[in-house]
């Protein structure tokens, strides 16, 4: 079982407090992009693509289970290395989750706490959002079927 | 403001002799604030322009002292707002060196202007068959109104292809130029790439082929002195929210005749002469196309900013960026793994470029931590990111308060943004 969604947050937070200057933590959130599990080329089709982004984002949801619990996963990659960071974080408090934990998990509070929501702007947002989406779209599938 | 770091680097000389740039800035209060805990270096004067506090004031002023209805109030409110809206129609005029007051439209933007040309002069005289051209460098608001009536028409757009360096290629205009052509469109000066084109020549070309042209002039009609009579253009757009004035309002200019004879495209007040339920006779030119009350307050600063721009002399702007501009393309060019996209021999106050390993969204968004705002993406211009193979790109663009200090300034931070990014 992956840690908790509570822990990973903690873990983030705890690590983006450490740095007082901007370019710090975009350092620190660009590395956590680098450190991505890479995803194939050959998914990075149109279908796969969430639209709305000024970047290119990709997507690809790998669920599976995990002790007989049916659990979430996902690769993802772009063009943006700042959307990568903003990927890992992602997939830090979603991958790896039951899709209940996922559905309900409150995404805004957790950039609000890591200082990236009043720093982001709205076209990133946005962005993001539209990952949030796709991923507990498929989450709410996950947990239906 | 940051000092210099580069002492190697270029110096502006002999325009910034005549032409105080540190004066001119301290007209603009926006100038003067801090973004992120950094001075404000704004280079993204090709989306939009800062306002110089005379132009502020008159619109202030206006809505404090004399906000009326105009062409119809028997008040002195009335009358005073009327003077001041068509003395700012008289100085666009003289702006443009137009010949008559009557040629001069407001309306709301350039992209109002083309619509309102497609849409009356296009309608009326563009058919079946029909040939429009336009260049490959247009932005989208010189394509769609005309993909728009070719559509509806049963028309073709063709389009003057352009060379590497972004270039038109005029030995490919004169072959699409033929008797079915009825209108070109071109741009005088590339948002997306920075090229300045020989319009004179393009409009020269057009017309021993008896074919109208309309001149997008968003782009140049605030960085250098603008003459439609010189250039013969028969329709000239722009917007005045790059001319250091407001959003909201912009100019058509079109040949007295030329107008007269187009229909009116929105009805409505003060665009008619008589309204009876049988038959509307329209006022004459220009108010035939400023159908509703128009942005009064905006065409008063527009004006304002008119009267700004001849205190400081568009001549003297154009010199001053013109040495700015040379000062950037020497120092941007030293960046390791910049490329510009757009390398026109006849350039202006645009460097669009990307930079290897960055997209340019994020150089965007580590150059706004620094207090430095450029535009990134595809400028509204997606054929032109087309021609050069690229998603988008990032472009810093110059206005008339712009110094090498801050161009200094945008190199660091692209070093910065491609250490963070490294």
């Amino acid at each position: 079982m992956a840690q908790s969604q509570d822990e990973q947050a903690e873990q983030l937070v705890e690590a983006f407090e450490l740095f007082d200057d901007w370019d710090d933590k975009y350092s620190f959130l660009i590395d956590l992009g680098r450190k991505l599990p890479p995803m194939d080329e050959a998914a990075k089709t149109e279908e796969n693509r969430i639209q709305g982004c000024q970047s290119k984002v990709w997507i690809v949801m790998e669920p599976h289970s995990e002790d007989g619990e049916a659990v979430l996963d996902f690769r993802a990659d772009s063009d943006s290395a700042i959307v990568k960071g903003l990927i890992a974080i992602l997939r830090k408090v979603y991958a790896g989750q039951p899709p209940e934990a996922v559905i309900s998990y409150d995404i805004e509070g957790l950039l609000e706490r890591l200082g990236l929501s009043r720093h982001l702007s709205l076209n990133r947002r946005n962005g993001l959002l539209g990952m949030v989406q796709r991923i507990k779209r498929d989450a709410t599938q996950l947990s239906v079927a | 403001m940051a000092t210099r770091v580069d002492t190697d680097a270029p110096m502006i000389s002999s325009a910034s002799q005549t032409y105080d740039v540190w004066k001119v800035r301290e007209d603009f209060p926006i100038l003067k604030q801090t973004v992120h805990g950094k001075p404000l270096v704004y280079l993204d004067n090709a989306n939009t322009t800062q306002k110089p506090q005379v132009v502020i004031d008159a619109i202030r002023e206006y809505y404090e002292t004399y906000n009326s209805n105009i062409h119809r109030a028997t008040h002195l409110l009335g009358e005073k707002a009327t003077r001041a809206y068509e003395a700012a129609r008289t100085k666009v005029q003289h702006f443009l060196n137009a010949r008559r007051e009557e040629e001069i439209v407001f309306v709301r933007n350039a992209t109002e202007g083309i619509n309102l040309v497609a849409q009356t002069y296009g309608r009326r005289n563009i058919g079946p068959g029909d040939e429009i051209i336009v260049s490959a460098m247009e932005h989208h608001a010189n394509i769609v109104p005309w993909q728009l009536l070719c559509e509806e028409k049963g028309a073709t757009l063709r389009v003057i292809p352009i060379t590497d360096a972004g270039e038109l290629r005029l030995d490919e205009y004169e072959k699409l130029l033929n008797a079915r052509t009825r209108l070109v469109g071109i741009v005088h000066m590339s948002n997306a790439l920075g090229t300045v084109n020989p319009v004179k020549t393009v409009i020269e070309m057009a017309h021993r082929q008896g074919v109208p042209v309309l001149v997008d002039g968003a782009q140049s009609a605030y960085h250098m002195q603008i003459d439609v009579q010189a250039l013969d253009c028969d329709f000239f757009v722009f917007s005045g929210h790059k001319l250091y004035g407001s959003t909201g309002i912009g100019v058509l200019y079109g040949k007295y005749d030329l107008l007269d004879a187009m229909p009116p495209w929105m009805g409505g007040g003060d665009m008619i002469a008589t309204v009876t339920f049988e038959k509307t006779t329209y006022n004459d030119l220009p108010y035939k196309f400023e159908a509703g009350t128009p942005h009064i307050a905006g065409a008063i600063g527009l004006g304002v900013a008119i009267d700004y721009l001849n205190g400081l002399g568009m001549a003297n702007i154009a010199a001053y960026e013109h040495e700015l501009m040379a000062y950037g393309t020497q120092v941007l060019s030293a960046v390791p793994g910049l490329q510009m996209i757009g390398t026109a021999k006849e350039k202006a106050s645009v460097y669009s470029f990307t930079l290897e390993g960055a997209h340019p969204n994020d150089l965007g968004e580590l150059l706004d931590r620094q207090g430095i705002a450029i535009r990134t993406g595809q400028h509204c211009a997606h054929p032109v990111m087309q021609r050069y193979g690229v998603s988008a790109t990032a472009r810093a663009s110059l206005g008339c308060y712009n110094t090498t200090e801050e161009l200094d300034a945008l190199v660091r931070g692209l070093h910065k943004a491609k250490q963070l990014l490294g």
